[in-house]
């Protein structure tokens, strides 16, 4: 389910500024569990991750965090409404097939939702589209025929999706090799990283 | 042969209690044993204990063999040994044998003291809880407070889910593997099929068929053919054995022409001479009145499990349809709403039921990684 591994402890540390210490925290697609192992350590949190592959299921075990073998496509039935404070989707929000059901899903889950993402409107992923090509960078690094990117979007895309969505952006940090980008970040940040309620 | 991972020769233990255990039905037996077989080393605060509980028809002896000329090892040979998923290199591991059972613990062929012949119909019915009760006066023996993990795979399972409930403080971790929080009304009807095989076959004479001299040997066949089936998935029999005739055409009878019939004719006629009659009513009348929800007014799983403190491994099997992988995920949701630490993985096997007790790299290596990361010698 992860679609990217590169680059992906750059948004960790983000996250754990956001969580309170010793929340409740549901990973969804959580990889091999690095993130919440990390959380572990850095916000002393109690949290699950929800996986589907085999080889990250055996990862995080090893890792030593709670992890459930779930398809999260099929929505989180097994969860409780508002049982976690925080539901994280890192890396992951692209490769989601159905999108509005599962950004659904993380806040009757959870008190808040995070989600990091690749920025499809970071200039070098413009330059390529404009060459005519699609982009293929540090961040997305699949070719258009063998991604499981399915979703990809720009930060004004998923500011507008929250916006009709009736989703509340509580804080957004975007990023570039680990710096955060204050100046035009839908152009200079190749990562994004959201933290949102339900519209009260 | 012997393969060189196994744990090698063992020998099973007997211990004796005198003091009488109050059974769950209100039923006491006055003295009793229990057999059992331990692998590796206790170290010096006994925080290296694994509890193997066995299934329905399963014994003490889970890996090793008694003698170089041994066919087969223990049951579970293939998870339990030196560098195995349950390395008996770092840990303690004891399997042991369920009271009501028929391979050296105290049961219906025992003898009863005060009659000196076999208790036959008059052994207690007895239950999962019964038997937790009595691995913990066994474990009271050893001097074990706290196990690292107690293991048990099918009614296995529903033991070590017990234990977390009877026991919390004296399990760090328990691994559930294909089992279910109490069965279906279709698995009780299984269960009843075959005990009514066993109880209207004429050699059971209502349970003394000891003083017959006979064993109800029809009745167990065909208790043993029907479980059979049940623990294979039928894409698994289909590989094996297809619609595979013995000699190739239609005989046009009732005699063995299908290779299945052979299989199964086989596996019943192999069981009915080792087991016994009233052992198999008893352990599979334990598995329908297992139900930690029974004494909970809103039948509420997630109440039932409320004392449960231990970290948790559940592994369900893709297509075991008698222990469902739903089945398991109802303990997984119970857990996840106590906040307990569970990890959940279901595993894709073709097997069936009888997927726990076979060979699979994910599987093996999952467990392994599990019981890697246990930590001895801490408090929890």
């Amino acid at each position: 389910m992860t679609a990217l591994q590169s680059n992906q402890r750059a948004d960790f540390a983000t996250i754990s500024q956001w969580i309170k210490p010793g929340a409740k925290v549901l990973d969804l697609g959580c990889g091999d569990g690095a993130l919440l192992k990390y959380l572990k350590t850095t916000r002393n949190i109690r949290g699950y991750g929800v996986e589907i592959e085999d080889a990250n299921i055996l990862a995080s075990v090893k890792n030593g965090v709670n992890v459930i073998q779930m398809d999260l496509e099929a929505g989180l039935s097994g969860f409780e409404s508002h049982s976690f404070d925080y539901v994280i989707l890192s890396q992951t929000l692209q490769a989601i097939e159905h999108t509005e059901r599962i950004v659904r899903e993380m806040l009757r889950v959870g008190k808040e939702g995070i989600v990091t993402f690749p920025n499809f409107g970071y200039w070098h992923h413009r330059l390529q589209v404009i060459q005519g090509r699609m982009p293929v960078s540090e961040n997305l690094p699949y070719q258009w025929f063998d991604t499981p990117n399915i979703h990809l979007c720009t930060l004004k895309d998923f500011e507008s999706f929250c916006h009709e969505h009736g989703v509340h952006i509580l804080e957004r940090t975007v990023m570039h090799e680990g710096k955060t980008i204050n100046f035009l970040p839908n152009l200079f940040g190749n990562l994004a990283v959201y933290r949102f309620e339900q519209q009260s | 042969m012997q393969d060189s991972s196994s744990i090698g020769i063992v020998t099973p233990q007997v211990a004796h209690f005198s003091t009488p255990l109050k059974l769950k039905s209100g039923a006491v037996i006055e003295s009793y044993d229990l057999v059992y077989e331990t692998y590796g080393t206790l170290n010096a605060d006994k925080s290296n204990a694994i509890l193997i509980c066995h299934a329905l028809s399963g014994n003490h002896h889970v890996a090793g063999y008694y003698t170089e000329h041994d066919k087969a090892p223990g049951w579970w040979d293939n998870m339990i040994g030196p560098g195995k998923p349950i390395d008996t290199d770092q840990f303690f591991v004891i399997g042991v044998n369920n009271l009501g059972g028929c391979h050296g613990s105290t049961g219906p062929a025992s003898i009863n003291p005060k009659t000196g012949k076999p208790f036959g119909a008059s052994f207690p019915v007895v239950t999962v809880e019964d038997w937790v009760n009595s691995h913990a006066l066994l474990a009271d023996q050893l001097g074990i407070f706290q196990f690292a993990a107690v293991v048990g795979g099918s009614l296995g399972g529903m033991q070590a889910l017990q234990w977390t409930l009877a026991f919390p403080d004296r399990v760090s971790n328990a691994l559930v593997i294909a089992a279910a929080p109490n069965l279906t009304a279709q698995n009780i009807a299984f269960n009843d099929v075959a005990r009514q095989a066993i109880l209207t076959d004429p050699d059971f004479h209502g349970g003394d068929f000891y003083a017959h001299d006979v064993k109800p040997k029809r009745g167990l066949r065909l208790a043993r053919m029907l479980g059979h089936i049940t623990y294979l998935s039928g894409d698994v029999m289909g590989t094996k054995f297809g619609r595979l005739l013995r000699s190739g055409i239609f005989n046009y009878g009732f005699d063995v022409e299908f290779e299945i019939e052979s299989y199964l004719r086989y596996q019943g006629d192999k069981f009915a001479g080792t087991f016994d009659a009233n052992t198999y009513l008893l352990m599979t009348k334990a598995l329908d009145y297992f139900d930690p929800t029974h004494h909970h007014q809103n039948g509420s799983l997630s109440d039932a499990l409320k004392p449960a403190t231990a970290n948790f491994l559940v592994v369900s099997f893709t297509t075991d349809w008698r222990f469902a992988p739903e089945r398991s995920r109802e303990i997984v949701q119970a857990l996840l709403d106590n906040e307990r630490n569970v990890s959940y993985a279901e595993i894709t096997s073709s097997h069936g039921h009888d997927a726990f007790l076979i060979v699979d790299p994910y599987y093996h290596d999952l467990v392994h990684a599990y019981m890697n990361n246990i930590s001895l010698g801490a408090a929890k």
